[in-house]
């Protein structure tokens, strides 16, 4: 494809695309410039992570013997882990987060689980993504609950949140307006064609809306200047629904989120998800499939703060997955569905170079059902702070609207510089 | 009334030229008929069965460890050239299975059985980006579903957890019992107490997903134990090699291992199964699919699928009713769900998915892809790569999952595309009379009438409402 054609093609759309806002649709700005200079990244990291790969706890004295061929060696030793604070240490994949724990600007947590107990992915994910204590259908997700209580609040015709998906995630779906993007596939929409349906779709509210939103983020991405689709298009195949799979889709995913977070008016919240954790054979160690991903992961991470420059000493990312996996290997080199695991904060704004984990130990008393790693820490009370101290929103929406029913699970503090 | 296009639209997979007045007699014994008898095998000429791909694939991945031991020798050799030896004999028959589903999809004259054939497919899913299986996504849904489409929940529960592509997605291949005669052996020869040895054991992927996602739902009452009692007594339900680790039955075929099998009786679901080989598996497959939890799961299932995303109350209890009356008799489930007033509603409720919409257009034109490339584009493109709802729990049936604005986007630009290549010849008109029926909207019309081209009218009305959705 001639990109240069192209561009001028998506200018014309864009100039289009405003006239058509302004006749056909309602007239609404881009993401709302609310003028708050923090941002929040959530990666949701689905298929079940093995927290005890990621984040080996090499100073138990019964992790080798349970996770046997599958353990981290301890730091100094060939191929072991990178070394956090003499009991925990990161996969050695994580060379990026490595440097930003030693920059102070990461927080590992562990044993940390979401209040979902038994073992299913979809369940485990949907209360990850609900904010509730059980899963609920399709109900609607905390990050767009917490939309609403934001500083300056929804402003009904923009969006401050976007999920880099071609459908909205359950963490982001609900009342409050907000984006769904992923790489175009073909630049070119005939203009005239969405004038027009944009008239067919007058007497049917949900493709009206739908069609303005799809409007909107097509103008959004012509009106950001350093949007990697040209890069993502010459190197890949076309655009993919759905969450990132690959290696390289967290990558482009990333340095889409962050190039969408610059530009002018740009989100300040963007979702952006994972596949490919579950893994229920030949895992492998420090070398090997979960390696693979977890390198994949670390180099998406680093083009995402590459991605934000300026903007990333203002910026969380929060990274999370639904539940853990067993401690001990099964029968075919892997691990199966358990509870607890690990999750990440990491960015600029983060009081890091910390592991905040209130271990219970791997002992076979120690552990849930005698197989999983018990957790000690409710998912609630990271997001909750994060939410609190970094977006500013008050802890009565956050009790009340956002998660509901997560009395016993308080905020921890300090997560964010103040 | 508008019985015909619900049945051809919502029942089927969209109407060819015809296909309306076809079904206007009797709708409902124009699905009734389809119902029963054997449905065909896909496409128009026979795919390679999975037992052949398999050996095929076995034989590529010795040929690439030759390759990568040649390549440590020869400091010159290019050690990319070993990576795609797995794809590239699994991608040509990917790419006919793909075209099958396709072509089935575009011609068939059972619509209704067809797409209860995705269903199934679905409702068993597995994900070709799981390496080992990317070659043999498609054999499952037709050697394990489709010649059990109109018989018992039984037959095709068993076809399917003893298809190798379902053993090797769920990696049940190789779990072991822990006092296995193999586990017990392999113990022996591990004498060097210094030395660590692997441990011997379960694999719980595929037995959970079975009572989580094939049989029971999540909520039909079984707990952990349940689900490392199951995973024990599947021990042993594997996949035949002529060589390797575990030689033994034939190539790419089911195969019970006895010496991997957890000897002993086991308690499943607070029932006692007596040891008894690969029988004991068996006789609790017979009991899930028995369970009014299954009932349950299967008929909320099947009519979110055909009535709304969220199915009436009613409806469900109806088709539960008659899959027990039946005893999983699968076209009694199928008939209660036509006699529903409830699927008869006259809106299209449906948001259909991308793989709805493909097929509903090839359907509207007439047309059935020639060669793999005329789909395998429109499906990416779309976010609905065949074969890849990347988890077994399928892709989802509900609209939130698909109606995202930059899906719709996406949509826009394929639906332009296909317009620009099929308007030569089709007067838009005619198109929406023999495509939608009484179902196309007189917006809609005025629409295709004030189009500036014929392309865009065609575009127009693949993007209307009423064409978007079943």
């Amino acid at each position: 494809m001639n990109r240069f054609q192209s561009s001028i093609s998506r200018r014309r759309f864009l100039w289009k695309a405003g006239a058509l806002a302004a006749s056909t649709l309602a007239p609404r700005m881009l993401f709302a410039s609310t003028g708050a200079p923090e941002r929040l990244v959530v990666v949701v990291l689905r298929g079940a992570l093995d927290g005890l790969a990621a984040v080996p706890p090499h100073g138990d004295r019964d992790y080798a013997d349970l996770h046997r061929e599958l353990a981290i060696a301890p730091p100094g030793v060939a191929d072991g882990a990178l070394a956090l604070d003499g009991f925990f240490g990161l996969h050695p994949s994580f060379r990026f987060l490595h440097e930003r724990y030693l920059a102070k600007e990461l927080v590992v947590m562990h044993a940390v689980a979401s209040p979902y107990r038994e073992r299913s992915h979809f369940d485990g994910q949907n209360v990850l993504e609900n904010g509730l204590t059980r899963p609920i259908g399709t109900a609607d997700g905390w990050l767009n609950r917490a939309l609403a209580a934001l500083p300056g609040g929804v402003h009904p015709l923009s969006e401050r949140a976007v999920a880099i998906s071609q459908n909205l995630p359950l963490i982001l779906r609900g009342d409050a307006p907000v984006l769904s993007m992923s790489p175009a596939a073909a630049p070119d929409v005939d203009e005239d064609l969405l004038t027009r349906l944009a008239d067919l779709y007058s007497k049917d509210p949900w493709f009206s809306a739908r069609l303005s939103e799809a409007v909107q983020g097509e103008a959004m991405m012509d009106a950001t200047p350093d949007i990697p689709s040209s890069k993502i298009m010459a190197g890949a195949p076309p655009a993919k629904a759905g969450p990132a799979r690959g290696t390289d889709r967290v990558g482009s995913a990333a340095r889409m989120a962050a190039a969408l977070m610059r530009s002018d008016g740009g989100p300040e919240i963007a979702v952006i998800e994972a596949m490919g954790w579950d893994t229920h054979a030949n895992q492998g160690a420090s070398s090997g499939t979960l390696a693979q991903r977890l390198a994949g992961l670390d180099n998406g991470l680093r083009g995402l703060a590459e991605g934000l420059g300026p903007l990333w000493s203002q910026t969380a990312v929060l990274v999370v997955t639904e539940f853990g996996r067993t401690a001990a290997v099964n029968g075919t080199r892997g691990t199966d569905h358990g509870t607890g695991g690990c999750a990440f904060l990491a960015g600029g704004a983060v009081r890091g170079g910390r592991v905040i984990a209130d271990w219970p130990g791997l002992s076979r008393n120690a552990l849930l059902d005698g197989r999983d790693l018990r957790p000690t820490l409710d998912l609630r009370s990271v997001f909750k702070a994060v939410l609190g101290e970094h977006l500013r929103i008050d802890g009565g929406s956050l009790a009340s609207r956002v998660f509901p029913d997560s009395g016993g699970a308080h905020p921890l503090q300090g997560l964010v510089r103040a | 009334m508008v019985h015909a296009e619900i049945a051809v639209l919502r029942f089927g997979l969209g109407a060819r030229p015809g296909e309306l007045a076809a079904a206007a007699g009797d709708a409902r014994a124009w699905l009734h008929e389809q119902i029963r008898g054997p449905v065909p095998p896909a496409g128009s000429s026979p795919l390679a069965p999975s037992d052949q791909i398999f050996a095929e694939v076995m034989a590529a991945r010795r040929e690439k460890r030759e390759m990568r031991r040649a390549a440590a020798a020869a400091t010159d050799a290019d050690p990319k050239a070993t990576q795609n030896v797995l794809r590239d004999a699994y991608r040509p028959h990917y790419r006919a299975q793909v075209l099958a589903r396709a072509q089935s999809a575009a011609l068939t004259s059972r619509p209704f059985a067809e797409r209860l054939v995705h269903f199934w497919a679905n409702h068993f899913a597995i994900s070709s980006d799981k390496g080992i299986i990317f070659g043999l996504a498609g054999t499952l849904e037709n050697e394990a579903v489709r010649p059990h489409v109109n018989g018992r929940f039984l037959e095709m529960l068993r076809a399917v957890e003893q298809h190798p592509a379902m053993i090797a997605f769920l990696d049940n291949q190789a779990s072991m019992g822990p006092d296995s005669a193999a586990a017990l052996l392999a113990k022996r020869r591990s004498v060097r107490p210094d030395q660590p040895h692997r441990e011997f054991g379960i694999n719980e992927n595929l037995a959970r997903e079975i009572l989580e996602l094939h049989t029971l739902g999540v909520d039909g009452g079984y707990t952990q134990k349940d689900v490392t009692s199951f995973a024990e007594i599947i021990t042993g339900w594997s996949i035949g090699d002529a060589d390797g680790r575990f030689a033994g039955g034939q190539t790419g075929r089911f195969f019970f291992r006895d010496n991997l099998h957890e000897p002993g009786a086991k308690t499943f679901l607070g029932k006692r199964y007596p040891d008894g080989g690969l029988g004991q598996g068996e006789a609790v497959l017979e009991q899930l699919a028995r369970h009014p939890s299954t009932a349950r799961f299967i008929a909320t299932k099947l009519a979110r699928h055909f009535v709304a995303d969220e199915p009436p109350p009613a409806v469900v209890d109806r088709l539960a009713r008659a899959y027990l009356a039946s005893d999983g008799d699968l076209p009694a489930v199928y008939a209660a769900l036509i006699d529903s007033g409830e699927a008869w509603g006259p809106e299209p409720r449906k948001f259909k998915t991308p793989e709805d919409l493909v097929f509903s257009t090839m359907r509207a034109f007439g047309t059935a892809p020639g060669k793999p490339e005329d789909v395998l584009r429109s499906f990416e493109l779309l976010g609905q790569r065949q074969y890849t709802p990347g988890s077994p729990a399928g892709w989802p049936d509900v609209a939130k999952a698909w109606d995202g604005s930059d899906a719709l986007m996406h949509r826009i630009l394929w639906a332009s595309s296909v317009a620009e290549r099929f308007d030569r010849g089709v007067d838009p008109l005619d198109l929406a009379a023999s495509s939608l029926g009484r179902y196309a909207r007189p917006e809609t019309l005025t629409a295709l009438r004030r189009a500036a081209s014929g392309a865009q009218a065609v575009a127009l009305l693949l993007m209307s409402p009423e064409f978007q959705r079943r």
